[in-house]
């Protein structure tokens, strides 16, 4: 084999600089206004106003702990909910069954969902309409707090609903390993029951690489914007979309106010995953004693059962809020408390694709252009470090999820101040660019274990055959990998589909994709637009997943081994 | 001698005169000519699909008609727009602005005045279709907000807090705030208001703050710290006795007026609000609403006001944006404006002094039974001085926005 000793790995700098690169200069462009200084708007001078100006902001320790309380609670509850049915059903006919369904949802992007999830439960809401007015007597909706709720119920409903499909189908690839089956037999063998031997066998196994996920799971979560403006409180907000408002606040001072604010919102992240940390520390003692006490729960019938409602509770709330996106669609008139649409036109949903037209070719463009990008410097870095046989790094791995685990807020604010000081903000170049950001982490998550999985003898086989290094990647790792490598292709897809607040701040309002349109619209008035756009959202994604499972039985349609099977 | 020097003038005035009228023909026939090409970002609220497919109506028309391209970027709040142009006009960015023109009225209007944000003065008065605006009797379309517009915004549309019942749920509607306020007391729940800083819900501030304050004629003025307190003291007193009774109890407000009109729809409150008149009988046409519903205002008269289209100082298409401006002027583009169906914006137009067939345009518009003819509108009261919204905003979240419930 031909070594490559001295050269510089360009792949691995190149993607750590792509990576880090705007995140560093973007914190530290939220930082510097923070205290004060802003030359390019004419705020010269580092002070601790902008601080003094956020803490007298009336509302703001509720708006903190809104921020901190909901995206905890949801991202806890989201893989207790996960973990709890693993242990309950995994390899069994049910699992298969649900995994089928939970995949798809993890395609819909958090606003369609959320705008779906409002539908279905608010007091004029689907739910209600089903059971009015015959069993509740409600001829009209009670006056019920039940969506934009102070406490943010509802917005923690929302977010488990989304963040439950996504740590499971984590903790499904965690999964995907060897000898797993013996380790359930062997707990069974030992005489423990099926839940103990998931928690106190294969959960210490697996977890490491369920971690970074979730940590990433919560710093979304407790700094959401597009969920909030649909669900979440409004006196006051929480604290991520209040500093939106601030951004955009006529007086310009206040953009020091909202960059000290985005600090704010990173320490209350932080903390939150520093509080997750210590809960999974008592976590693993707790599992760890009962270990020894060496007691095997072996009656865990009803625990199964009730670990199991929860999960159905979401895809039966997810199926109905998609549902109800379709009927509202063609919804032209649904007064309450009918159950099903008084007058079905499919005229304006044809006229509002029609109008869409713009929106939905600059979401396409972002999210094939993303994709590919994404995709194809995934593999440029795999085929690199597979070649320099530097199969695992973890501090290019933790550049790499970098802007997942932090706020998007956090350093969104500055990149925006660097684009308008360069002259690029709003440009579609400039929103790809944050896209992939956050797009390349997820086709890197996607892509490195099948590539990893890929038996080396093929390469080495063809290597000594004397084919070249690019002759092996295109004519036998490519092929082998198309699958994965399509399936990147789509979750790149959904992703850059649901960035709503890069498109938002980065654009400048004058990059309109589906989701901004259909966040703008849902909190707005009209239903049948709102469900429009959010159905236009959710089959973006949905196109690609379908495509990417389709395309390689076409390919490979006289390739036995490589079709899927089951 | 100074009887031959006035007529000497006369005389020079008479000559001129014609002329005078030429050379505007050929300065907009120059403005036509420099406009074919450009685009023009319409920056205009985008959360009503209705007045969004008529803003692309338009747009496909000056295309047609001028070859000049209309790009509306929909925006949730004009603040925004307002924050971007200074933040352009901070980095030194003089031309080639991302905002051509922009959809604005009352304190956005005036935040870019003072900020020195808009075009020269006078071009509004400029254009060919701006003989046809009723100055007379509808002060509003110089005056917005009491901020003169020196011709640096052009009107495109009247606007009037109208409120919105379901006739089939509640015959008769109250018919001043007292009886609002008693309504929302027998009936908990039933009634809302957006919540400020929402356009809408912070005109229903106005209209109470007008309706009530001690001395109404101060709000013409620019506003004054010394008074604020005895000025907002009896609104304030009027929605603490409100707020209990309001839907969610006030925990929760809808978003805009949009949302109300779905939640009159919804049956989930009585009366709604709007600031357009013809908004209901839109609603009804579209099947948004149910045919029920009818339009009442309040004795002693509601907020009026009107809306105009402003250009910004850097914007690198101002020929276009002026000729898209004329065009939403026009009296075919004001009468399908008030058409229920398409928008039912009232027109700024005089429509008595239209020629004959532009006025039977009008004449020949139904604007349907849920629309109050224009004498029973009641009287307009007029809009604070723009210095108190922001005051009147900052003091209404201190006391009910940030309280977590």
């Amino acid at each position: 084999m031909i070594r490559q000793g001295g050269k510089p790995d360009v792949p691995s700098v190149l993607i750590a600089l792509l990576m880090a690169g705007p995140v560093v200069a973007g914190l530290a462009g939220t930082a510097l206004p923070a205290f004060g200084y802003l030359p390019v708007l004419g705020f010269e001078t580092f002070s601790l106003q902008p601080f003094q100006a956020l803490f007298a902001e009336p509302g703001l320790a509720t708006s903190a702990w809104i921020s901190f309380s909901t995206g905890l609670v949801a991202s806890v509850l989201s893989l207790a909910i996960v973990l709890v049915f693993m242990a309950g059903w995994y390899g069994t006919r049910t699992f298969g069954r649900v995994s089928r369904f939970l995949s798809p949802i993890l395609s819909i992007p958090h606003a369609a969902a959320a705008i779906g999830l409002a539908f279905l439960i608010a007091p004029s809401g689907f739910f209600v309409r089903l059971l009015s007015p015959w069993m509740t007597g409600w001829d009209r909706p009670p006056d019920l707090l039940i969506l934009n709720d102070p406490d943010g119920f509802a917005m923690t409903l929302g977010l488990v609903a989304k963040e439950v499909p996504f740590l499971f189908l984590m903790t499904l690839a965690a999964m995907n390993r060897p000898h797993l089956g013996a380790y359930f037999k062997a707990g069974a063998t030992l005489g423990y029951g099926r839940m103990a031997t998931f928690f106190l066998i294969i959960l210490p196994q697996i977890y490491p690489l369920v971690r970074l996920p979730m940590l990433a799971v919560i710093a979304y979560a407790t700094s959401v914007v597009d969920v909030a403006e649909i669900l979440g409180p409004t006196t006051p907000r929480p604290l991520a979309p209040q500093l939106i408002v601030w951004m955009n606040d006529p007086d310009l001072s206040m953009r020091l106010m909202a960059s000290a604010g985005a600090l704010l919102q990173l320490t209350i992240s932080a903390l939150a995953i520093t509080f997750y940390l210590v809960l999974e520390k008592f976590a693993g003692i707790a599992f760890k004693s009962s270990a020894l006490t060496g007691k095997r729960f072996r009656q865990d019938r009803n625990g199964q059962i009730a670990s199991l409602l929860p999960m159905l509770l979401i895809l039966v709330l997810m199926a109905l809020s998609t549902g109800l996106l379709v009927l509202w669609s063609v919804a032209k008139s649904w007064w309450f408390p009918a159950a099903f649409p008084q007058v079905l036109s499919i005229d304006r949903a044809v006229n509002a694709v029609l109008m869409a037209g713009p929106a939905l070719s600059a979401t396409l463009t972002l999210a094939l252009l993303s994709g590919v990008f994404a995709t194809a410097l995934t593999l440029w870095l795999l085929e690199a470090r597979g070649f320099r046989k530097k199969r695992d790094s973890k501090k290019l791995k933790m550049l790499i999820f970098l802007p997942l685990l932090l706020p998007q807020i956090g350093f969104l604010f500055g990149l925006q101040m660097l684009f308008l000081a360069t002259g690029l903000g709003g440009t579609l170049t400039s929103v790809l660019l944050s896209h992939l950001i956050f797009v390349f982490p997820y086709a890197f998550l996607a892509l490195s274990d099948p590539w990893n999985r890929l038996d080396p003898r093929y390469e080495k086989a063809a290597a000594s055959l004397g084919i070249s290094r690019s002759m092996i990647f295109w004519k036998i790792q490519l092929p082998l990998l198309l699958r994965p490598v399509l399936v990147t292709l789509a979750v790149c897809i959904a992703i850059s589909v649901g960035q709503y607040l890069p498109t938002l701040m980065i654009g400048g309002g004058r990059i309109e994709t589906v989701t901004t349109e259909s966040v703008a619209l849902a909190s707005g008035g009209n239903r049948q637009y709102a469900a429009l756009y959010g159905l236009l959202q959710l089959l973006v994604p949905l196109a690609g997943f379908t495509l990417a499972a389709l395309i390689p039985n076409l390919v490979h349609r006289n390739r036995s081994a490589l079709q899927m099977r089951g | 001698m100074i009887r031959t020097i006035t007529i000497r003038l006369a005389l020079l005035v008479a000559m001129l005169v014609p002329g005078a009228v030429h050379g505007q023909e050929a300065e907009w026939q120059s403005v036509l000519n420099a406009a074919r090409g450009q685009t023009v970002y319409f920056h205009a609220w985008g959360g009503e699909p209705r007045i969004n497919a008529y803003i692309q109506w338009a747009a496909r028309e000056v295309e047609r008609d001028h070859g000049v391209r209309v790009v509306h970027v929909k925006v949730s709040d004009t603040a925004n727009v307002v924050s971007q142009v200074l933040a352009e006009k901070s980095v030194g960015k003089a031309t080639g602005g991302s905002v051509d023109l922009v959809w604005i009225n009352g304190e956005n209007f005036a935040s870019m005045k003072t900020n020195e944000l808009l075009a020269e003065p006078g071009w509004a008065t400029t254009l060919p279709n701006w003989d046809y605006v009723d100055v007379e009797n509808k002060p509003t379309v110089v005056m917005d907000f009491t901020v003169p517009t020196d011709g640096q915004e052009s009107p495109w549309g009247m606007a009037k807090l109208v409120f919105i019942h379901d006739g089939a749920r509640l015959a008769e509607p109250p018919a001043s705030l007292e009886e609002l306020l008693d309504f929302a007391k027998a009936n908990p729940g039933r009634f809302a208001y957006p919540q400020p800083p929402n356009f809408f819900g912070t005109t229903f501030l106005k209209q109470v703050l007008v309706s009530l304050a001690p001395d109404a004629s101060a709000l013409e003025n620019p506003y004054d710290m010394t008074i604020a307190a005895e000025t907002f003291g009896p609104l304030f007193g009027y929605l603490d006795e409100l707020h209990p009774h309001l839907w969610r109890r006030g925990k929760a407000f809808p978003k805009d007026a949009s949302q109300m009109r779905q939640l009159l729809a919804d049956g989930e409150l009585d009366i709604a609000f709007s600031f357009n008149p013809g908004d209901a009988a839109g609603a009804i046409a579209n099947g948004e609403l149910p045919p029920s519903v009818r339009t009442f205002v309040l004795d002693g008269g509601t907020i009026g006001n009107t809306h105009f289209v402003a250009l910004p100082f850097n914007s690198s298409s101002q020929e276009g944006a002026k000729i898209f401006a004329n065009f939403l002027l026009s009296p075919m583009a004001q009468t399908r404006k008030q058409e229920p169906e398409i928008w039912g914006d009232p027109t700024v137009l005089n429509v008595g002094a239209l020629p004959a067939h532009e006025k039977a345009l009008f004449e020949a518009l139904d604007l349907g039974a849920a629309t109050l003819k224009p004498e029973n509108l009641g009287p307009v009261l007029p809009e604070p001085h723009p210095s108190w919204v922001g005051a009147l905003e900052e003091a209404w979240k201190d006391r009910y926005g940030a309280s977590g419930g």
